[in-house]
């Protein structure tokens, strides 16, 4: 079961909501429904499911409905119509009771600016959520603590917010989003007032506790590189609907239309792609059964100028090069081994494209991709290139 | 203009005047107890005070300031030499009995003004309800809130408290309403995002978030039933303010100024007390 199952959900702001919905039904746009009956829509009919341990990314411009969308899952917002289910159960449809119950227990947010309480220590910050739940000090502290550590901020618990620079607080955003263990983070544009390097920090060190954590993360950003780097899966947002929903390489790859296509645009594939997306079936030849004399025959069947050699289960053994085989023939050498070449470039399935690009860049033959130690495919300078230059066929889901 | 003329007067001040004295009678049962055991308890706050010697209250006065203001010598100084001034003018009971006006309206003023600023503040009905009234009872010259307060209180301190009241509660209200409204919504969806009940969000952010902006305010209310107080000695309230209102009519312009000055010299001690308190944390 999904933790987080939003169901048609929508938030349209305003006086008329009724005829705007009714309009949202027929396929009107959010402007022409501004224009004829005044009404914002906010969030159109989102429906997505997120599953525990997942980080989903939300992005898209600005006013494209990205924070009403992830305070609707709180229900900070009012929902119009939809549904939010956390654990199976709905959230726009429960009491006050229930919903305190759900956002101490399972819900906790991370906030733009940070949302901290100027008047209270960084202890005490992080000690909120628990502090309201009734829990009692020494425990709440002990929590709040052990959470303030996990951020690398135990030497801070005296000081107040204006004390610390933009990074620690977020720090302290995130200690206190923690201290109740919830279930869910959701973070809004969380990173988005940090400079770019202390950013990036904040995203490798949130990754790092999720690998240590596994929460559930709803993570809200406007930027696609932030989306790239730390999302597992990414819903596109226009205009209060989500356009796209899939992993970073979908986005890149098949962007469902030119709006996607406009976003991802100006991303640096380089950091996104990896190995598997640009591989191509690789022409071996097996070294139990062929000699030199097949190795040739084949390079010249596909035109190259060198081969991949595996044993019987695919094992990467070398390469030869057609220059080899052809004085190995004269000579008339049979054994493969003898003109085996070992110093082949390998890399995983998931190496980003980045680095094989300065490895191919050293190496004759094309870079094998091995898996286990076998050959799974093999990179040729050209696939790299296009794949740069966002053309060419690219494989997903490999 | 003309035309209207044949429209008869309407009676405005007759209904007012008819409605005042039904209220005095309708509910002189509260009135009268009220009267009589808050003008007591009045009175004995401000014999208490008197039985206090003065040069211990002014030295208290005095180090109280010293530390208000962070260590600066300045208002402690001028506690000091500005109470022993008006002691030597044989005004201190006068003093105390303004004193005691002062601080009780001031109190009453803060009870029941912070939680209609509350009020106001969460709600857009209340907000458009009583800001009206707000703006009404400030504009209204404060010498008309007199006639009521007799009306209702007799002579004495109550009716001056009561007078006070009206006049001096406002800024309270309305600065309460506006701090609350002024945290950013950013705390307030914090607050509610780890499930803060109502009072807690009140309670453990929006009140210490606007506590500044309310200080701000009880420090006008301070101040404009201080103004008051003195306005009051016109329906019998004892103080230093009566020392002025006698001076006028017997046209003494020395008693007068040094009356005056006093309660110049407690207006800037109190005014700097509240706004240090506020700046202190
Ligand atoms: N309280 C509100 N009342 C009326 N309209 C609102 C309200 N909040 C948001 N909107 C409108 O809803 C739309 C979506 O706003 P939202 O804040 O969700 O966008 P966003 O994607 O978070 O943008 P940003 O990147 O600027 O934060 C916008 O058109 C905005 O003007
Ligand atoms: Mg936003």
């Amino acid at each position: 079961m999904p933790v987080i199952k939003v169901e048609n959900l929508s938030k349209v702001f305003g006086k008329n909501v009724k005829q705007s919905l009714k309009m949202l039904d027929s396929g009107k746009s959010k402007e022409e429904i501004l224009r004829h009956t005044g009404d914002t829509v906010g969030v159109n009919r989102a429906s997505f499911e997120v599953d525990a341990g997942e980080i989903f990314v939300i992005m898209g411009l600005s006013g494209s409905g990205k924070s009403t969308l992830i305070r609707l899952i709180n229900r900070l917002i009012e929902p119009t119509e939809g549904h939010v289910y956390v654990d199976g159960e709905d959230l726009a449809t429960m009491n006050k009771e229930n919903l305190r119950r759900i956002r101490r227990e399972k819900l906790s947010m991370v906030f733009q600016k940070f949302g901290l309480f100027p008047f209270r220590t960084i202890l005490e910050n992080a000690e909120y959520g628990l502090e309201v739940q009734g829990m009692d000090k020494e425990e709440r502290e002990k929590k709040a603590k052990a959470s303030l550590d996990l951020v690398g901020l135990g030497d801070y618990i005296h000081q107040y917010p204006e004390q610390l620079s933009g990074g620690m607080q977020q720090r302290v955003g995130l200690a206190r989003a923690l201290a109740n263990d919830p279930e869910v983070l959701l973070m809004d544009e969380a990173f988005s007032a940090l400079d770019p390097l202390i950013r990036k920090d904040m995203q490798d060190e949130l990754l790092d506790l999720q690998t240590k954590m596994q929460k559930t993360i709803i993570f809200i950003t406007h930027d696609l590189d932030e989306a790239l780097r730390i999302g597992d899966r990414i819903a596109l947002m226009k205009d209060g609907s989500i356009v796209q929903i899939g992993t970073p390489e979908d986005i890149l790859v098949n962007p469902a239309n030119d709006y996607v296509e406009r976003f991802v645009e100006d991303v640096d594939r380089s950091k996104v792609l990896t190995a598997e997306n640009i591989m191509k079936r690789p022409e071996t030849i097996n070294i139990d059964k062929h000699g030199p004399r097949v190795a040739l025959e084949r390079m010249r069947e596909v035109g190259l100028s060198s081969i991949y050699v595996t044993d019987s289960k695919r094992n990467l053994k070398g390469f030869v090069t057609a220059d080899d085989a052809s004085d190995a023939r004269k000579n008339e050498i049979r054994d493969l081994n003898e003109i085996l070449r070992t110093d082949v470039p390998t890399v995983t399935r998931d190496k980003p494209m980045q680095e094989i690009f300065e490895i191919i860049h050293n190496t004759p033959v094309p870079v094998a991709v091995v898996d286990e130690g076998k050959l799974v495919g093999i990179i040729i300078r050209g696939s790299v290139l296009a794949a740069l230059a966002g053309e060419g066929e690219v494989n997903v889901n490999v | 203009m003309l035309m209207f003329d044949f429209i008869p007067q309407i009676p405005i001040s007759e209904a007012v005047q008819w409605l005042t004295d039904w209220i005095t009678n309708t509910f002189s049962f509260i009135f009268n107890p009220i009267r009589n055991q808050f003008g007591d308890f009045m009175n004995w706050v401000a014999d208490r005070l008197y039985d206090i010697p003065a040069i211990i209250i002014i030295l208290l006065v005095a180090v109280a300031a010293f530390f208000v203001t962070g260590k600066k010598f300045g208002l402690a100084v001028f506690s000091l030499v500005g109470l022993l001034l008006i002691y030597n003018q044989g005004l201190w009971e006068e003093l105390m009995y303004t004193f005691t006006l002062v601080l009780i309206s001031s109190i009453l003023s803060v009870i029941i003004g912070v939680p209609i600023g509350i009020l106001m503040s969460k709600s857009k009905t209340a907000e458009s309800i009583i800001l009206p009234i707000l703006d009404f009872m400030q504009t209204m010259p404060a010498f008309v809130y007199l006639i009521p307060a007799v009306a209702f209180f007799s002579i004495g301190m109550v009716p001056g408290v009561f007078a006070s009241l009206i006049f001096a509660t406002p800024p309270t209200v309305r600065f309460t309403n506006l701090g609350i409204r002024q945290v950013s919504t950013e705390l307030v969806e914090a607050a509610e995002a780890f499930g803060s009940t109502g009072s807690q969000r009140l309670f453990k952010v929006e009140l210490p978030m606007a506590k500044g902006t309310i200080m701000a305010g009880i420090n006008q209310t301070v101040m404009l039933s201080l103004s008051m107080v003195v306005i009051a000695s016109m329906i019998g309230a004892p103080g230093l303010g009566r020392q002025v209102l006698s001076a006028l009519q017997r046209a003494q312009i020395g008693p007068g100024f040094v009356a005056g000055i006093s309660i110049v010299i407690l207006a800037i001690i109190i005014d700097r007390f509240t706004q240090n308190l506020n700046k202190g944390n």
